[in-house]
């Protein structure tokens, strides 16, 4: 084994530094060393989208990134989405009034990948929320529920940006 | 008694019937779930197991001296140290029904039965160290040949379990009957064909885990498991610890899907709990992917020799179902024995059928055991709607007129089918229609045909059932609720459930706050703590919402009429002339004169001496259901695919599903089980595969291999419900199965329509298709 590695972390605008084995993934660094457990480990083999994370804003599969690549970044995670008062981020907020959760264990990664799709694409086809979704599986709503969640978040969202920009 | 047949008078349902928003969501939505692997205990260490890579081997020596001494390693166990630890591991149904095979071990002792079989246990600071460990191992098998394929496992001379002296694990048939004999010997057309469905299996995205903790001075064992029924695991624990139940909690907090796989203690499962046990340190073990899908036990591979009897006129006379299941090397205790018999009396389904016979085997492999996924008898759904198709096409008559004219119909209720099964209140012939109707069959033909000729190849499917739902048998067909509503007018119920993505919080605080005539929000679910809860059934089996939600209803009925007592005495009225609306309690007709529930709550408990003479303080009420039979619901669904003429993928266009699972309590909930069991049912036809080779080596042990349908693949589903309440409490059905059970056929069927051929077996991904297309017959 080789010796441990001292990583600083930025998540959710909160500072770590942990020591962690060079081959930690950033997934167990956030669960394990963060404490942060709201992201999930569904396969560690890069194709469930569970542990999804943003890294400086984009979607990351953090079980195929090791904690010290992930020095220096900005990190944001399901637990740092809702505002301080507890006010649902909008996509967290669609989630609730479509029913897109089940057993609510794949719902982080989604709700993670909807948050970036959104970001880059304000008014994505029907076809264009599917194939980004792609890379997130659920085995409980079959989707359906999930893809009215991103329609309803992207016209929050949109009027949300309308509202601003007024 | 009618009091526990639905809402008193005066309550009018307020949420029952509503989407309302769940209670789970919120901490669910925000990282704050608590699933098993999210739990750390003190001094916790971790847990890995060795598994075999043999199908079938003997194992000659382990030698574990170099990984015992690795840093952080604290514990190398093999069966030979841990299985004498196990008192008895059996299920409670393994306990009610009997078994067959042999006595399930921890760890394989003497014999690995297939590949992931877990032969040593590996205890370490870490699950990383562990897992260095197991690299240090030194396993010696003598590998034996195995025996792969249950068609013709009974054949072959080499045995999985030598001294079983065969393959062959049960066999079960329906009685001789001269009538079915004779009316095939007078039918007019038979048609007969072997319907055969593939391994695929439960893949929740949580795998299974467990901590487990003893406290050696209390002689108390605690763990947190991923399980759907907190209770059974449990006793099952009683028994395999030899401990009292009373020295035993199982906490289940956030479970992450289950579809059966969560209802079973597995042998790992077992093995922690006796490990933990004897090292006095909190276990942890949570199965990686690979492990989950090599051997927390496997479903679906099974076939049916059928053969249907009609009349001149296409009415069905007779039907003979003669099942065959691969069940592994070593399926979860007490599930294999009667599951097949089943198959055989739910096979007639929705149909008018005068007379059937079964015949059921169940034969083991060296594969990984068999365990009950989402509707584990499905495979009668499966067979007989292909079989329907198949029929329809051989005799020249369409799928859909013949379906009509052997529908049972709401006139026929009650309805008792040729196998015994008892129907009232299904709506078999109306959800068809719906479908027929919603899908519109006759514009579908014309247009298939303009397609045909553009060189397109689009075809319809339907498929029909009824689905036995919250039976009685084992715990599985009781629950309880016990209901307080504390002094501050707030309620809690605890239920025996085991919620694992059912939103159980949302629908029974629907059902009590409805009841009780408070509002919604102020009632709190408690589910998945045996400290805290009475003994119930757990989650499973579409039981939920008929078994629980009549044990609600019952308590709640209870209290109500306790708190209605009460308020009486306080209003000087007379009991029978009191209303109750949120929260509020009045003499009919006079609103401004009222009660508050919170003022009732807190008199109950804190000022007894003005309680009415006789009554015992506190507002509580406990209700234990059974289940009385089957409570059956009934659904169709109906599909149109597009297969590519030259790659043969399948692209489903349109899918449509009719549904009766009577009153609904939340549509929203009502339709997640019924999408997620469709979607299921799609990938295992079009995606999913377990596949061994001949060896009995997996080849499909990552998310890489074993393709689970994604967003980009899936069809919107489209709904036209029913609501035909059931007899009993609160007039629900369960639905948590169907989905799952009537998808696969209407998929084959669609694709078979489109391709204008017989399809009997499946998977139908994109190589086996074209290898059956190009296989078949010119016609
Ligand atoms: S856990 Fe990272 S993609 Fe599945
Ligand atoms: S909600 Fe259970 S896996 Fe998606």
């Amino acid at each position: 084994m080789s010796e441990d590695v001292e990583v600083r972390l930025t998540v959710n605008g909160d500072g770590y530094r942990v020591r962690v084995e060079p081959r930690k993934t950033l997934v167990d660094a956030l669960r394990e060393d963060c404490n942060l457990t709201g992201t999930h480990i569904g396969c560690e083999h890069g194709v469930c989208g569970a542990c999804t994370v943003l890294v400086d804003d984009r979607a990351v599969r953090s079980c195929l990134m090791f904690a010290y690549q992930a020095e220096g970044t900005s990190i944001r995670t399901i637990e740092g989405l809702a505002d301080a008062d507890g006010t649902l981020h909008p996509v967290q907020a669609a989630f609730r009034e479509a029913h897109g959760l089940q057993c609510g264990f794949c719902t982080p990664g989604f709700v993670m990948s909807i948050v970036a799709l959104l970001d880059e694409n304000g008014a994505p086809t029907p076809q264009e929320v599917r194939e980004g979704l792609s890379g997130n599986l659920c085995r409980c709503t079959g989707y359906q529920t999930i893809l009215e969640a991103v329609d309803i978040a992207a016209a929050t969202l949109r009027a949300t940006s309308l509202e601003a920009t007024r | 008694m009618s009091a526990t047949t639905s809402p008193p008078a005066g309550a009018t349902p307020r949420y029952i019937g509503q989407a309302v928003a769940r209670k789970e969501d919120p901490r669910l939505l925000t990282g704050q779930g608590e699933y098993v692997d999210d739990l750390s205990l003190q001094g916790m260490l971790h847990v890995a197991f060795a598994r075999s890579p043999h199908a079938s081997a003997l194992i000659r020596s382990i030698d574990a001296s170099a990984a015992k001494e690795l840093e952080g390693v604290r514990a190398v166990l093999t069966g030979a140290d841990l299985n004498g630890d196990a008192h008895e591991m059996k299920s409670s149904y393994e306990v009610l029904i009997g078994s067959v095979g042999p006595v399930l071990e921890p760890l394989a002792s003497a014999r690995v039965k297939y590949v992931g079989d877990p032969v040593v246990m590996v205890i370490a600071e870490s699950r990383a160290i562990a897992e260095d460990a197991i690299e240090l191992l030194e396993i010696e098998y003598d590998p034996q040949t195995p025996v792969i394929g249950y068609e013709t496992s009974l054949a072959n001379e080499t045995l999985v379990h030598p001294e079983m002296k065969t393959n062959l694990a049960s066999v079960l048939t329906s009685e001789p009957d001269p009538a079915l004999d004779r009316a095939f010997a007078n039918a007019v057309h038979i048609v007969q064909e072997t319907i055969r469905q593939h391994r695929y299996i439960n893949v929740p995205m949580e795998t299974r885990g467990l901590i487990a903790s003893w406290h050696s001075g209390r002689g108390e064992m605690t763990f947190y498991s991923a399980t759907q029924l907190p209770n059974e695991f449990r006793t099952f624990t009683t028994r395999l610890l030899a401990i009292p139940e009373n020295k035993i909690r199982v906490i289940a907090r956030d479970v992450g899907g289950g579809f059966g796989q969560k209802a079973f203690v597995g042998r790992e499962e077992a093995a922690v709990l006796l490990a933990a046990k004897r090292i006095g340190r909190p276990l942890k073990w949570i199965e990686d992917r690979w492990e989950n899908l090599v051997s927390a036990n496997h479903a679906r591979e099974e076939l049916v020799h059928v053969r249907i009897a009609f009349d001149a006129d296409y009415r069905i006379t007779a039907v003979f179902c003669d099942h065959e299941e691969d069940i592994g090397a070593l399926p979860a205790s007490g599930t294999s024995l009667t599951t097949g018999q089943m198959v055989g009396m739910m096979f007639p389904g929705p149909y008018k059928i005068p007379h059937a016979g079964y015949s059921t085997k169940m034969i083991w492999t060296n594969t990984c055991g068999r365990l009950p996924y989402r509707g584990p008898w499905m495979m009668e759904t499966v067979a007989r709607e292909i079989m329907i198709d198949i029929a329809a096409r051989r005799l020249g008559i369409d799928a859909l007129e013949l379906r009509r004219r052997n529908t049972i119909t709401e006139a026929d209720m009650p309805y008792t089918s040729a196998t015994g099964m008892s129907y009232d209140r299904l709506s078999i012939d109306r959800t068809l229609e719906k479908v027929a109707a919603g899908i519109d069959f006759e514009a579908f033909r014309i247009e298939q045909g303009e397609a045909r000729a553009a060189g397109r190849l689009i075809g319809i499917g339907l498929s029909h059932l009824v689905e036995p739902t919250a039976a009685a048998g084992g715990s599985f067909g009781i629950e309880v609720a016990n209901i307080r509503m504390q002094p501050s007018g707030y309620v809690d119920v605890y239920v025996g459930t085991g919620n694992h993505g059912q939103g159980t919080e949302t629908t029974m605080a629907q059902i009590v706050a409805d009841t009780l005539g408070i509002e919604y929000e102020k009632v709190f679910v408690h589910d998945g703590d045996t400290d805290m809860v009475p003994f119930g059934g757990g989650s499973g089996a579409s039981r939920t919402a008929v078994l629980a939600g009549a044990a609600c209803h019952a308590a709640g009925a209870e209290l109500r009429g306790k708190i209605v007592q009460l308020a009486a005495h306080y209003l000087e009225a007379a009991p029978e002339d009191l209303e109750i609306n949120s929260g509020k309690i009045s003499v009919r007709g006079t609103p401004t004169h009222f009660l508050e529930m919170t003022e009732v709550a807190f008199k109950a408990y804190n000022d007894s001496p003005s309680l009415p003479p006789g009554m015992s303080p506190g507002l509580e009420a406990t209700a234990r259901h059974a289940a009385d039979g089957i409570t059956f619901a009934n659904a169709t669904h109906a599909c149109i695919v597009e297969v590519d003429p030259k790659t043969y993928r399948v692209k489903v266009l349109r899918y449509l599903v009719s549904s009766d699972c009577g009153v609904v309590i939340n549509p929203a909930v009502v339709e997640g089980q019924i999408a997620g069991g469709v979607i299921q049912g799609i990938g295992g036809v079009l995606f999913e595969h377990f596949a061994y080779d001949e060896n009995g080596n997996p080849l499909t042990t990552t998310f890489m291999d074993y393709l689970l349908p994604t967003a980009a693949d899936v069809p919107t589903i489209e709904y036209a419900h029913l609501e035909t309440p059931a007899k009993g409490p609160g007039g629900y059905k369960g639905v948590g199965e169907g989905g799952a059970i009537a998808s696969p056929p209407a998929i084959v069927n669609a694709v078979a329509d489109a391709l204008g051929m017989d399809l009997p077996s499946q998977p139908l991904s994109p190589s086996l298709l074209f290898a059956m297309v190009n296989r078949a017959p010119t016609s």
